[in-house]
């Protein structure tokens, strides 16, 4: 029987082996309207082996806070280690999977999963058999000689995932990796990257606005405020592992859900009231 | 779990899996079931039946005095002044030299063309200081340039090869920076993630991702510096088709000199199908 042990904390634990540490970072960029903080003195910390999803509304500063963890932006306040390496700029120890479409359309599926070991110098043949094992590992076995074009959207996202677990990274940084895709794809995905990251207890960050994808894979769940984008909540999932996406029926499930939904509608209406507000202003 | 490789247009395998053209997203795009035999064919016939229906209609108006044939020949009197133009005026002698000063102006605005191209893609300011002034240069005349180049190359191959350069190099420097310009912000922040070095990045994902523009706009300098080629030949009265054309017509030989045409056409189909072939072999996904 399943059960929600909710346990909310206005702080993420800080265990002394953290292979993420995010410290007190801040990002704000400048615009004709003034500055605008993206990112509002953001603290927390990822374990080894962990899921951490962070959720949040639109407009809120997730996918700005997936790239500075990424390194993609390098201008920013406070401090990012991992492996207590400080981050400043892309480092090999973190693996990032796009929201947007990311396989490379003229390199066949074999070629995409195999071009971080490409880029690193892997001799051909070796760098092939490894590619193979990842693209068997996200279940697209049988089609190496494919090219995206060919391929549907999910699968193609599972290549763009397999090409970043080749890079062997340490941490692997997904930006909404889904959003693009219908809702029973998304849960028989979400259902593929659980038994990934179970098979390699691969630590994991997922930037998502989409409840159910954060309840169904995380360990802990990282609730964002509306502008700035702060942290507003630390949940604990508890549900049992392994998982499927049939966890999505049970009781606990939907107390979960209905919890996260709690904390995000209040953001969410700040979101919209703003969007508005701007739309308004500008005459829109 | 067994590996799925079937056509299905949509749908979930046996095993659960999405198979090709399932799954939402935008810009889908699914290619999975190759062209059948009467997709391939038909197309085709009906282009080259189009063609030889236009020619037969030409024949009949002509014969029915509808056309002037003292200006345009019969078509069956142009096929059959082939083997005259064959065996009297060195065809394959002039074909050869055409085709040569056009292959040498092409590989010269591919090489130059994209390495402008790049330099006006990295330099922002160059880029904005002289687009608009290489875009005008694409539409403007140079074939009217053609005394100056005699001046300064003389009546040579070279004045040839370099009006044809000239001519055909804006639309590759063009439609480079387009396709630098063009690659999708996530596919360099892929490169970014995996930290490749200035030449990677370009190698491996600028060049690869804007080549389909790229080959649009060599292309289109072919076609500039074709007509440049034959267009100098005729004007200076030097080298292949283009000179071989001036004389026939010259002598009033209507008929060989649409046969003669038809040989420049054959240059122009070549090239294309060289560099289609090119680009294949470069992206063999397209």
């Amino acid at each position: 029987m399943v059960t929600a042990a909710t346990n909310l904390r206005a702080e993420a634990p800080r265990p002394a082996d953290a292979i993420l540490v995010v410290d007190d970072v801040s990002k704000r960029f400048d615009t004709p309207e003034g500055p605008i903080v993206a990112v509002d003195r953001m603290s927390f910390n990822v374990a080894p082996g962990e899921f951490l999803a962070v959720i949040g509304p639109s407009g809120c500063g997730k996918s700005t806070l997936f790239n500075i963890i990424g390194g993609l932006v390098e201008a920013y306040e406070g401090r990012i280690t991992v492996a207590g390496e400080t981050i400043a700029g892309p480092h090999a120890a973190i693996g990032m999977v796009f929201q947007e479409e990311s396989t490379f359309p003229w390199r066949s599926v074999l070629e995409n999963v195999a071009f971080p070991l490409e880029v690193a110098g892997v001799a051909k043949a070796e760098r092939h058999d490894r590619a193979r094992h990842f693209i068997k590992m996200v279940g697209l076995d049988g089609f190496e000689k494919r090219y995206p074009a060919e391929l549907s959207g999910g699968m193609r996202q599972r290549v763009s995932m397999a090409r970043t677990l080749a890079s062997q990274p340490k941490i692997l940084l997904m930006d909404e990796p889904f959003a693009a895709l219908d809702e029973q794809t998304r849960l028989l995905l979400g259902d593929k990257v659980l038994q990934i990251q179970q098979q390699l207890k691969q630590t994991t960050l997922l930037i998502t606005h989409n409840i159910t994808e954060a309840v169904q894979l995380a360990d802990r769940i990282l609730v964002m405020t509306y502008r700035p984008g702060k942290l507003k909540r630390m949940v604990d999932i508890t549900l049992p592992r392994p998982r499927s996406s049939e966890i999505v029926s049970s009781e606990a499930f939907g107390r979960y859900v209905a919890q996260i939904w709690s904390d995000l509608r209040e953001e969410a209406s700040r979101g919209m009231l703003d969007d508005e507000t701007h739309l308004r202003a500008s005459g829109g | 779990m067994r590996a799925s490789t079937s056509f299905f247009p949509c749908g979930k395998d046996v095993d659960g899996r999405d198979e090709p053209g399932h799954d939402g997203v935008v810009g889908r795009e699914n290619h999975m079931t190759p062209p059948s035999l009467r997709d391939r064919v038909v197309p085709a016939a009906l282009g080259l039946g189009t063609i030889v229906v236009a020619i037969l209609a030409v024949e009949i108006l002509i014969r029915a005095g509808w056309i002037n044939g003292f200006i345009v020949p019969l078509p069956s009197d142009v096929a059959m002044s082939f083997g005259k133009v064959i065996a009297e005026e060195n065809i394959l002698g002039r074909f050869r030299a055409t085709f040569l000063e056009a292959f040498a102006a092409g590989a010269m605005i591919t090489v130059v063309g994209v390495l402008l191209g790049l330099l006006l893609y990295r330099v922002a300011l160059l880029r904005a200081a002289t687009e608009t002034w290489v875009a005008a240069l694409a539409s403007a005349p140079t074939v009217l340039l053609y005394p100056l180049f005699l001046v300064i190359f003389g009546r040579s191959a070279s004045t040839i090869i370099m009006m044809g350069f000239v001519a055909g190099l804006p639309p590759v420097i063009l439609k480079t920076v387009e396709g630098l310009a063009g690659t999708r912000a996530v596919l360099i922040n892929v490169g970014r993630s995996l930290k490749l070095t200035p030449t990677q990045q370009f190698v491996k994902i600028l060049l690869p991702s804007a080549l389909p523009t790229i080959f649009v706009g060599i292309r289109l300098g072919l076609i500039f510096t074709l007509i440049n080629v034959v267009g100098v030949e005729f004007l200076i009265n030097f080298g292949g088709l283009g000179q071989l054309i001036n004389d026939l017509f010259e002598r009033y030989e209507l008929s060989e000199t649409y046969a003669a045409i038809c040989f420049v056409i054959l240059v122009s189909v070549l090239f294309f199908v060289i560099t289609e072939w090119i680009e294949r072999w470069l992206r063999p996904a397209q």
